[in-house]
C-alpha cells in the first residue's frame, strides 16, 4: 500500500453529507417530525379521553408506575390498531398461512387505505394546483359535490352499455366540478371577487342544493322516505380491481394516472408555466404577455375537474348513491394533503396515501379500541399546523437550518 | 399580494353610475319582476294576514293576497326609481330600507295567500324574535372578524372557535351547574384556540387562510373526539347544562311588537347588541380603534409614529377568540340545549359572511347577521306553511348575497389593506 504523499482533500463521503442533513429543516425531516409530533399529542389525548387510565392519575405520586403502564398500554394497543388497519394485520397473515381465512383478506387494509386515499388525492390535487397558480381553492368540497351529483345523475338516469357509461359518468362528474370551479375562477378574472370568500359561499350554495335535490321525484329513491337517491346502475360503477371483499376500485389507478398527468402539465405544458409563472409573480406574467384572467379561470376550471372526479370516484366507486353528507368532508381535508404534499404532484399522491391510511387505520383503531375516529381528523389537523410553521418544529428540535431545500413558510398573502 | 388590478365596473362606469344609482337600478329590476311574479302567483280571494301580538286572537293587519302583492312591489318599484333618480346621500338608507321591506312584503303576501288552508298568518312577534335569536351567534361571530380582521389578521376559524365554545361552555356548564361558568369556560376555549391563531400567525407567518382552514379541522376533530370519548357515554353527566334565563327589561319590554320580541330575550343578545354599540365607539371614536385601524390598513406606517403593530394584533386576535368563544356557547346554553357533533353546521362561515357583507364594519356586521337571521327563521317558517319555495334556497340567500357583495354587482365590499399580510419588521 503506498499512500500518496499529499491525499487529494477530502470529499465529504454521501454518508457524512447524509448525517450532516438529516437533523436540519429539510422537507422530509420536518415531516416526519411534524407527524411525531401530532401522534404524541393524540396519545396525550388519548390518555386524558380513557377513564381507567384517568384513574391510575389519581394515586400517581404513589405509584407512578400504574399510570405509566396503563397510558403506554391503551396508546400503544390504539396506534398498533391503527398501523394494522391501515398496512397488514400479522394475525390474519399467520391465519392465512394455516389456510383459516383466504390470501385476500390479507391485502384487505391496504386495499382499504388505497380507497380512502382515492377522493383525497384527487381533492389534493385540485386544491395544490390552484395553490401554484397562485389561488387558494378552499371550494373543493363544494366542486366534490357538484361532481358527485352530476356522476350519479348520469349514472342512473341514461341507460347506457358497459364502459360507455361508466366514461360518460365520469366525464359527467369532470365538468360538473369543472362548471363549479370555474364560477370562482370567472368572478376572479371579471370582477377581483376574492376566491377564497366566493369558494367557501360556494360550497355551501352546492350543499343545500345537493339536499334540495336528492328529494325531489325521479331522483329520491322510490322506496326510500330519507334523503337518498337511487343508486348508480351497475353499468356505470367503478369495477373493483382484485374484487370481493377487496373493495379498491379503478379510481386508484385513475388517480395515480391523473398524478402523472397533472405532473407533466405543470412541468412541461405551456399553460403550466403561464399557471406557475401568474402564481409567483401575476404582475410579471403579466408584463409579460399572459392573459392573467384567462389562466385564473383555467385553473379553477382545472382544478373543479379534478374535484369533480373525487366526487365520482365516490358516487360510482363507494357510495353509489347521493345522500346528504355523501362527500365525508373529502374536500377539506384534501387542503390538508395538498399542504402535506407542498403542493407538488407526488407529494400530494404520497400525502394522499397517508391519510388515506390513517382514515383506514381509524376505522379499525374505532372498532378495536373504541377510540373515536374522530381522533384522526385532529391527527391530520396538527400534522399540517406543524408542517405549515417549519420554524416552529425547527425550535422544539432545536433542528439546524438546511443548506439546501429550505422549507419556508408557505404564502402569506391578504383577502 | 396577489390582488390583480382587475378594473372594477365602478371605476369603468365612473361617475353617473353612483353606488346609489346602481342600488336603485337593481331594486327597480327586482320590484318590477316582484310585482309580475308574486302579483301574478298570489291569490286574489284569500288575505295574508300579519298578526300584531303574540296570540291569533290580537290585533291584526290584513292585507288581501293580489292587491297586496302588486302593490307593495310597485313601492318597490318606486322606491328603486327615486334612487334611479338621483336623491341627496341623506335619503339613501331610508330608500334602501323602504325598497327592502317593501319587496319582502310584496313576496310575503304571495307566499301567505297560497298557505295551507287556515295557515295565512304571519306572526310578526315570532319571526322578529327568531330572526334575532338566529342571529346572535352570527352578530358575536362576525364581531370577532371585526376585531381580528380590522388589526390586519383573517379570521376563517370563526366556525372553529363556536364549536370549541360550544363544547367547553355544555360541559363546563354541566359539572358545575352553572350557565356562568360555561360561559367563562367557553371565552376561555375560544382565548385558546385564538391564541394558537395568533401566536401561528404573527410570530410564525403561517399563511392565515390556510391556518384558519386547518384550525376549523382541529375544532371539528377535538370537539367530536372528545364529545365521543367523554360526553356520549354519560350525556346527564357531561352534557345536560342548565340554560340561560330570559329577562324582561321594565318598560322596553311593552312596545308592541319589539318589545316582546327584543326586550324579553336572554344575555346573548343583550351581550351581542352591546357588544356591536362597545365596539362601533371603539373602533371609531377611542384611540384604541385608531391604532387598530392604523396595524390593519397600513402597519409600516403605524410602527413608524411608536404603535406596537404585533401587539395590538395579539391583543385584538385574543380579544375575537374570547367574543367568538362566547358566540358558540349560546349553542349549547340557549339555542340547541345540548352540545352535538359539529352542531354548528357552517353558522361560522354565514357570519364570515355576515363580516364581509357588513364590510368590515360592527354596525354592518350586525345589520347583515340580523338579515341573514330573518332569512333562516323565514326558511323554517315557510316550510311549515307548505310554501313552494324550497326551504334550501332560502338558506342559501346569506351565501349568494355574500359573492354578489364582493362582486361587486350591488357596491363593491374591501377589507382592510394589510389583513392577511403578517408584519416583519425592516
Amino acid at each position: 500500500m503506498t499512500e500518496p504523499a499529499n491525499p487529494p482533500e477530502k470529499r465529504e463521503s454521501l454518508g457524512r453529507a447524509f448525517l450532516a442533513n438529516v437533523w436540519t429543516t429539510n422537507p422530509v425531516t420536518v415531516t416526519v417530525l411534524a407527524f411525531v409530533l401530532a401522534m404524541i399529542t393524540g396519545g396525550i389525548l388519548i390518555v386524558v379521553s380513557d377513564p381507567a387510565v384517568r384513574a391510575t392519575f389519581s394515586y400517581f405520586f404513589a405509584r407512578p408506575g400504574d399510570a405509566l403502564t396503563a397510558s403506554w398500554d391503551v396508546v400503544s394497543a390504539a396506534y398498533a390498531n391503527l398501523l394494522k388497519g391501515a398496512i397488514v394485520d400479522p394475525q390474519t397473515v399467520e391465519r392465512a398461512i394455516d389456510g383459516q381465512v383466504s390470501w385476500k383478506q390479507v391485502f384487505y387494509p391496504i386495499s382499504e387505505t388505497l380507497l380512502y386515499a382515492t377522493p383525497l388525492i384527487f381533492t389534493g390535487l385540485a386544491v395544490a394546483i390552484a395553490f401554484r397558480g397562485g389561488l387558494f381553492n378552499i371550494g373543493a368540497e363544494g366542486q366534490v359535490i357538484m361532481g358527485g351529483i352530476a356522476a350519479a345523475l348520469a349514472g342512473f338516469l341514461l341507460p347506457l352499455p358497459y364502459g360507455l357509461h361508466l366514461l360518460v359518468a365520469l366525464l359527467a362528474g369532470a365538468l360538473g366540478g369543472a362548471f363549479w370551479g370555474s364560477i370562482a375562477g370567472g368572478l376572479k378574472a371579471r370582477t377581483g371577487a376574492h376566491e377564497v370568500i366566493t369558494t367557501i359561499m360556494l360550497n355551501y350554495i352546492a350543499l343545500y342544493f345537493l339536499g334540495w335535490l336528492i328529494l325531489q321525484d325521479g331522483i329520491q329513491d322510490p322506496g326510500r322516505t330519507d334523503a337518498i337517491s337511487s343508486k348508480v346502475d351497475q353499468t356505470a360503477r367503478l369495477p373493483l380491481l382484485v374484487g370481493d371483499p377487496l373493495r379498491v376500485h379503478l379510481g386508484i389507478v385513475l388517480a395515480i394516472l391523473v398524478t402523472f398527468g397533472v405532473a407533466w402539465v405543470l412541468r412541461r405544458s405551456t399553460f403550466g408555466f403561464e399557471l406557475r409563472a401568474v402564481g409567483l409573480n401575476p404582475d410579471a406574467a403579466r408584463t409579460a404577455g399572459m392573459g392573467i384572467g384567462r389562466t385564473y379561470t383555467l385553473v379553477m376550471l382545472v382544478a373543479g375537474a379534478l374535484a369533480g372526479l373525487a366526487g365520482s370516484s365516490m358516487a360510482l366507486g363507494t357510495a353509489f348513491a347521493l345522500t346528504p353528507s355523501f362527500s365525508g368532508n373529502v374536500g377539506f381535508t384534501g387542503i390538508t394533503v395538498a399542504l402535506l404534499g407542498r403542493a407538488k404532484p407526488w407529494g400530494v399522491l404520497l400525502a394522499g396515501l397517508l391519510f388515506g391510511a390513517m382514515q383506514a387505520g381509524g376505522n379499525r383503531m374505532q372498532i378495536a379500541s373504541q377510540i373515536s375516529i374522530e381522533l384522526v381528523v385532529v391527527l391530520q389537523a396538527l400534522i399540517v399546523i406543524f408542517v405549515a410553521a417549519p420554524a416552529l418544529v425547527k425550535a422544539i428540535f432545536q433542528l439546524r437550518t438546511a443548506k439546501t431545500g429550505r422549507l419556508e413558510t408557505s404564502m402569506a398573502r391578504g383577502w | 399580494m396577489t390582488t390583480v388590478a382587475v378594473p372594477a365596473a365602478a371605476d369603468v362606469l365612473g361617475g353617473f353610475w353612483t353606488k346609489a344609482r346602481r342600488m336603485g337600478a337593481v331594486f327597480t329590476a327586482l320590484g318590477v319582476l316582484g310585482t309580475i311574479v308574486f302579483g301574478a302567483l298570489a291569490s286574489s280571494t284569500v288575505d295574508a294576514r300579519f298578526l300584531l301580538t303574540e296570540n291569533l286572537e290580537g290585533a291584526d293587519l290584513v292585507i288581501p293576497g293580489k292587491a297586496g302583492a302588486i302593490g307593495f312591489g310597485l313601492v318597490c318599484v318606486a322606491a328603486g326609481v327615486t334612487m334611479l333618480v338621483g336623491v341627496a346621500e341623506r335619503w339613501f338608507p331610508w330608500l334602501l330600507g323602504v325598497a327592502i321591506v317593501s319587496l319582502v312584503m310584496s313576496f310575503l303576501c304571495w307566499q301567505l295567500s297560497t298557505a295551507r288552508p287556515g295557515l295565512n298568518f304571519l306572526p310578526l312577534v315570532d319571526v322578529v324574535r327568531g330572526s334575532f335569536t338566529a342571529a346572535i351567534p352570527l352578530i358575536l361571530g362576525a364581531l370577532a372578524g371585526v376585531l381580528c380582521e380590522r388589526s390586519g389578521v383573517i379570521n376563517v376559524a370563526i366556525e372553529g372557535h363556536f364549536l370549541v365554545g360550544a363544547f367547553a361552555g355544555a360541559l363546563v356548564a354541566t359539572i358545575a351547574a352553572s350557565v356562568w361558568a360555561g360561559i367563562l369556560a367557553a371565552a376561555v376555549a375560544g382565548l385558546l384556540l385564538a391564541l394558537l391563531l395568533a401566536v401561528l400567525a404573527i410570530r410564525y407567518l403561517v399563511d392565515q387562510v390556510v391556518l384558519g382552514v386547518v384550525l376549523n379541522l382541529l375544532a371539528l376533530g377535538l370537539t367530536g373526539f372528545l364529545y365521543e370519548e367523554i360526553m356520549k357515554a354519560d350525556q346527564d353527566a357531561y352534557n345536560n347544562p342548565p340554560q340561560v334565563t330570559n329577562w324582561s327589561i321594565p318598560l322596553l319590554s311593552k312596545i308592541p311588537i319589539i318589545g316582546p320580541a327584543l326586550f324579553t330575550e336572554d344575555f346573548f343578545l343583550y351581550f351581542a347588541l352591546l357588544l356591536v354599540v362597545v365596539i362601533h365607539i371603539g373602533l371609531f371614536r377611542t384611540r384604541w380603534g385608531l391604532r387598530v385601524r392604523a396595524v390593519g390598513e397600513h402597519p409600516t406606517a403605524a410602527d413608524t409614529v411608536g404603535v406596537r403593530v404585533r401587539l395590538v394584533r395579539y391583543r385584538n386576535v385574543l380579544l375575537a377568540g374570547i367574543v367568538a368563544g362566547v358566540g358558540g356557547a349560546s349553542f349549547t346554553l340557549a339555542l340547541a340545549g345540548t352540545f352535538n357533533k359539529n352542531m354548528t353546521a357552517g353558522k361560522g362561515f354565514i357570519a364570515l359572511a355576515a363580516l364581509i357583507f357588513g364590510r368590515w364594519s360592527p354596525i354592518g356586521a350586525l345589520l347583515a347577521a340580523l338579515l341573514f337571521g330573518f332569512a333562516d327563521k323565514l326558511a323554517g317558517y315557510l316550510q311549515n306553511i307548505g310554501s313552494v319555495i324550497p326551504s334550501e334556497f332560502l338558506a342559501m340567500l346569506p351565501y349568494l348575497a355574500t359573492i354578489f357583495a364582493v362582486a361587486g354587482l350591488v357596491g363593491r365590499v374591501r377589507a382592510p389593506a394589510a389583513d392577511g399580510k403578517p408584519y416583519v419588521k425592516g
